[in-house]
């Protein structure tokens, strides 16, 4: 009579088991064994190291997130993701992650998409993504160019910048990220930069955190075709000139001991200094993410230097339902009503008569 | 064969019969219509419907461009196209019998609602004189019937405004018709007392004037014969009938609940494709998720990414939206993964005439894509075929980690025939188990050594992390190469995937004599017409058979060796010879194309005076 054993697992050669759910995960078990091609000095490796540091503190084992990608430099960060991963094709990753998001609403989607890819072939895609509000993370990665075909100019790109298909300067208004996921309903939207990884990660964990599509604008660098993009911004010795860091529930300050600040005359934004005036210091607008109305961060989004500093960090939080669990409570609920699908039933259910 | 009945009027037997009613598209025609052709199922006929309507949504009553109408062949044996030209024609008003008169037989008999005969009607339908009066209709029996002053007195029994009862006339009209072939009332009583029993004093209404009808044709003068089509013999079973979207939908749902997966369909609404996700949108307890996407692109991709997350992805169009999807089918082919691809086909270019059939899609569907992509391509023959090639579509995308594209065209999407439901327990088990747990051997373009299909593995499974893409793959890892071996052996390795499903499928089977003078070759909704004109041929002693084609790419193997059986090979197509081309490159054959590209399908003497013709040539 045999002996009642365990039975025995089958365990890759070599190595014990591994099972992200029994341990906790560092940097490294996000990292593939590829060679990351992108080229030196890109920003993308900064977004990409801070990205998988990121993921590693969010308690998600590995293979329950998807990253999903278009075309475009950025777009190859799926292959450095030891997770699931689909380079899609230009503009559409919004809507893969969407059927992968409702195939199975229990995965953490990441869409990772640029300026090109996101915002003129895709940006149909992306509205549409961010107005249904599926609980997903897009990551749109900014360098004001197209890199990967090699120079020319981009939807962001600043009007009348010379590039390769623009010797003579652009003649279009560039597409602003951050305002147009607001203009879509966003219910998360925030904008950080490359060069500060501090900034990188809290806007990434509150993104991780945020049930809901949330969009992040991610300025960067293009080393070869945009050098300089935000040059501005990114120095860090301008960084209390130029930059607003937005939190929610603040006073809008900014400058040196925050002694700038903005105020509003007439829905029009202005810089007073708060050393050298005695306007009152409720005066001075407060930030609020999750106003219902968007008017104030749509505000906040559209400062633009050299008038204005830019602001970064979240611009608007806000709950609303997810897209995938709406779809699923009307599967549950048509189960509910009529039972699970029975074919024979179905077959039955039109115009339908018996042959003796 | 023919005797009196009771009313002293002659019963006439006869084989089939094809009628069709007209009217404005606010006359209720298509509801009299499907009764009509359910009342004959019932009655134990083969059916097969077309309905015609009018492209506008809202066209001025009483206009041209507003005529609707609703065409049905019943008959005692097998019956594949809604009949040629119809026999009896309703007309309900001038426009429809100016819009419809040039389809009639000649001799036909005309069922006119004289009361809607006025002035107004007539410069509304261009009529310079009252065809009821010229001696235009000499050719026709005209059965002139007050109907719009007799079906206001038999309703007055309801409580309803005359607007009201006005409505009721549509039945009034089929009481007529159901007078004529000789069909009992009771059932469609039955019916009403279902359909309207909120509205009891509609029902009253529509009953009365049901009777009304039947009674003014039983007791005038202007009939003396009627007829009855005796019951075909039918296989036992239980019937349905079913459009070819409806019969889509349900194929996709049965495949997909077969297969033990979610059905993700994800569709952007166009003419004639929007009724599939109508369908499957009310069909949601089988865990059915229906996606109606910004744009075809999106449906496409979200259909792709579906079957990446482990459903099955389906989207479904038309021509110009197949056009749009072509970018992420060639993904699909790339990473592999199983999609289906429904294009109701319309008549194109550009947007052409999007309410009118037309097969022209073929080499689209082929060879459609950049780069060498390819993918398995099936066709529907019929209304209730839909079924079994949407289920087909599904256990061949799951088992061969491919898209499938699935051609139905805007004739069988909303031509309705019987289709006999099948068991539940009889339908193949599609199940393709997903790997659950990591192996040492797993990586993503590892082939099974027979089908040559890389597994399904799908995120959330721990230890089968990966990534695919439009990039190329490296044989096996999967990985990203530019290796110009790995991209011979790859391209090499797709094409012999699709090319292996020919060893998965039946063999072409022929309609007739495996050899001959003359073999007619088709594929799609020709089926129908061409079926019925080699069965008449054929029963005047010509040598002629007919092979249909199910499977498009791969062809089944013995295609080449049916070829060569015959002196002359014919091909009808609603298109101007695509499938023809694609027989003459590949089999060296003198295929002759038959074209017919009028927005409309084949007519059975079209065929048959093809194939008189062919022969004469021989």
């Amino acid at each position: 009579m045999p002996s009642p054993t365990l039975p025995v697992m089958p365990q890759p050669a070599g190595k014990p088991l591994d099972l992200d759910c029994l341990r906790t995960l560092t940097r490294k078990d996000f990292q593939t064994d590829q060679e990351v091609r992108w080229c030196p000095g890109c920003g993308d490796y900064a977004i990409l190291a801070t990205v998988q540091k990121v993921l590693a503190g969010l308690g998600i084992p590995r293979h329950q997130f998807v990253f999903v990608s278009g075309i475009g430099c950025s777009s190859r960060f799926p292959y450095y993701m030891n997770t699931y991963g689909f380079h899609g094709i230009h503009g559409r990753a919004p809507a893969i992650a969407m059927g992968v998001k409702c195939a199975n609403p229990d995965l953490s989607v990441w869409v990772v998409t640029g300026d090109g890819d996101g915002l003129s072939i895709g940006t149909n895609h992306l509205i549409h993504a961010i107005r249904r509000n599926l609980d997903i993370n897009i990551l749109l990665f900014n360098n004001r160019i197209y890199g990967l075909t090699k120079g020319q100019y981009s939807p962001t790109s600043e009007f009348g910048k010379k590039t390769k298909s623009s010797p003579l300067g652009t003649i279009e208004r560039p597409i602003w990220p951050v305002r147009t996921a607001l203009a879509a309903q966003a219910t998360f939207v925030a904008r950080t930069l490359y060069s500060d990884p501090a900034h990188l990660t809290r806007t990434l964990e509150a993104a991780a955190r945020h049930r809901g599509t949330s969009f992040i604008e991610i300025l960067q660098n293009c080393k070869v075709f945009n050098e300089g993009a935000f040059e501005d911004i990114v120095d860090r010795s301008q960084a209390d000139e130029l930059r607003i860091n937005l939190e929610h529930g603040k006073p809008v300050r900014f400058g040196p001991n925050g002694r700038l600040g903005l105020t509003l005359r007439n829905l029009e934004p202005s810089i007073v200094n708060l050393e050298s005036t005695d306007l009152a210091a409720d005066a001075i607008l407060t930030h609020n993410a999750e106003a219902d109305s968007p008017a104030l961060a749509e505000l906040l989004a559209a400062l633009n230097p050299p008038a204005f500093p830019m602001a970064f960090g979240v611009f608007r939080q806000v709950s609303r339902p997810v897209y995938e669990e709406l779809l699923m409570e009307q599967v549950n609920e048509a189960t509910r009503k009529r039972g699970p699908g029975d074919l024979a039933r179905l077959f039955k259910s039109g115009t339908t008569w018996q042959v003796e | 064969m023919a005797s009196s009945s009771q009313s002293g009027k002659q019963l006439q037997e006869i084989h089939q019969a094809t009628v069709r009613f007209a009217g404005d598209s606010g006359d209720g025609m298509q509801l009299v219509g499907s009764q009509f052709a359910d009342l004959s199922s019932l009655m134990g006929n083969a059916i097969r419907t077309e309905p015609d309507f009018p492209s506008e949504i809202r066209a001025p009553a009483g206009s041209l461009a507003g005529v609707s109408g609703y065409q049905l062949h019943f008959a005692d044996e097998e019956v594949t196209t809604p009949g040629d030209e119809p026999y009896v024609l309703v007309a309900m008003n001038p426009a429809a019998l100016k819009v419809n008169l040039p389809e009639v037989q000649t001799g036909g008999v005309l069922i006119v609602n004289q009361d809607e005969f006025n002035a107004a009607n007539l410069a509304k339908a261009r009529y310079p004189t009252n065809p009821l009066e010229d001696g235009s209709l000499a050719g026709y029996r005209v059965v002139p019937v007050p109907m719009t002053r007799l079906n206001d007195e038999a309703t007055r029994v309801a409580e309803l405004s005359s607007r009201e009862r006005a409505r009721c006339k549509n039945f009034f009209a089929l009481g007529v018709v159901l007078w004529l072939y000789d069909r009992p009332l009771q059932p469609l009583l039955e019916w009403m007392m279902k359909k309207f029993r909120k509205t009891r004093d509609v029902m009253a209404a529509n009953g009365a004037a049901l009777r009304a009808g039947y009674n003014f044709a039983n007791t005038t003068e202007l009939f003396r014969v009627h007829y009855h089509v005796a019951p075909a013999k039918l296989p036992k079973g239980r019937y349905r009938r079913v459009n070819g979207n409806e019969a889509m939908a349900l194929g996709l749902i049965a495949a997909t609940h077969r297969a033990g997966r979610t059905l993700l369909y994800a569709s952007y609404p166009i003419t004639p494709a929007s009724e599939i996700l109508h369908e499957l949108s009310r069909h949601k307890e089988f865990d059915v998720r229906t996606l109606q996407c910004e744009d075809e692109i999106a449906a496409c991709c979200a259909a792709i990414g579906g079957s990446f997350a482990g459903a099955i992805g389906v989207t479904g169009t038309s021509g110009p939206g197949l056009a749009l999807k072509t970018e992420a089918m060639g993904l699909a082919v790339m990473t592999e993964l199983p999609l289906v691809i429904i294009n109701v086909q319309r008549a194109g270019p550009s947007t052409g005439m999007p309410t009118k059939t037309e097969q022209a899609d073929l080499l689209m569907a082929l060879y459609g894509r950049h780069g060498e992509s390819p993918l398995a391509v099936l066709a529907a023959s019929s209304p209730a075929d839909c079924f079994p090639v949407a289920f087909e579509a599904v256990r061949l995308a799951t088992k061969y980690m491919t898209p499938v594209l699935v051609l139905s065209d805007s004739f069988l999407a909303n031509s309705a025939e019987a289709m006999a439901l099948p068991k539940p327990k009889d339908l193949p088990d599609l199940s393709i188990p997903s790997p659950t747990q990591a192996t040492p051997d797993f990586a993503p373009y590892r082939r099974d050594p027979n089908t040559l299909a890389r597994p399904w593995a799908i995120p959330g499974t721990a230890g089968l992390e990966h990534r695919i893409g439009g990039l190329e793959k490296q044989d096996g890892s999967g990985l990203v190469t530019y290796d110009a071996d790995n991209h011979r052996k790859m391209v090499e390795l797709r094409a012999r995937k699709i090319d292996g499903i020919a060893r998965d499928i039946p063999p072409a089977r022929v309609d007739g004599e495996a050899r001959g003078d003359l073999l007619l070759v088709s594929w799609g909704s020709t089926y129908g017409a061409i079926t019925a004109a080699v069965k008449s041929a054929r029963a005047e002693g010509h040598s002629v058979s007919h092979l249909h084609l199910r499977h498009l790419h791969p062809l089944p193997a013995n295609v080449g060796e049916v070829l060569r059986g015959f002196r002359q090979v014919l091909v009808p197509e609603n298109n101007l010879g695509q499938l023809c081309l694609v027989l003459r490159s590949r089999f060296l054959v003198d295929a002759k194309p038959l074209p017919k590209v009028e927005g409309r399908p084949f007519l059975i003497r079209e065929i048959r005076n093809a194939i008189e013709q062919e022969l004469r040539h021989a």
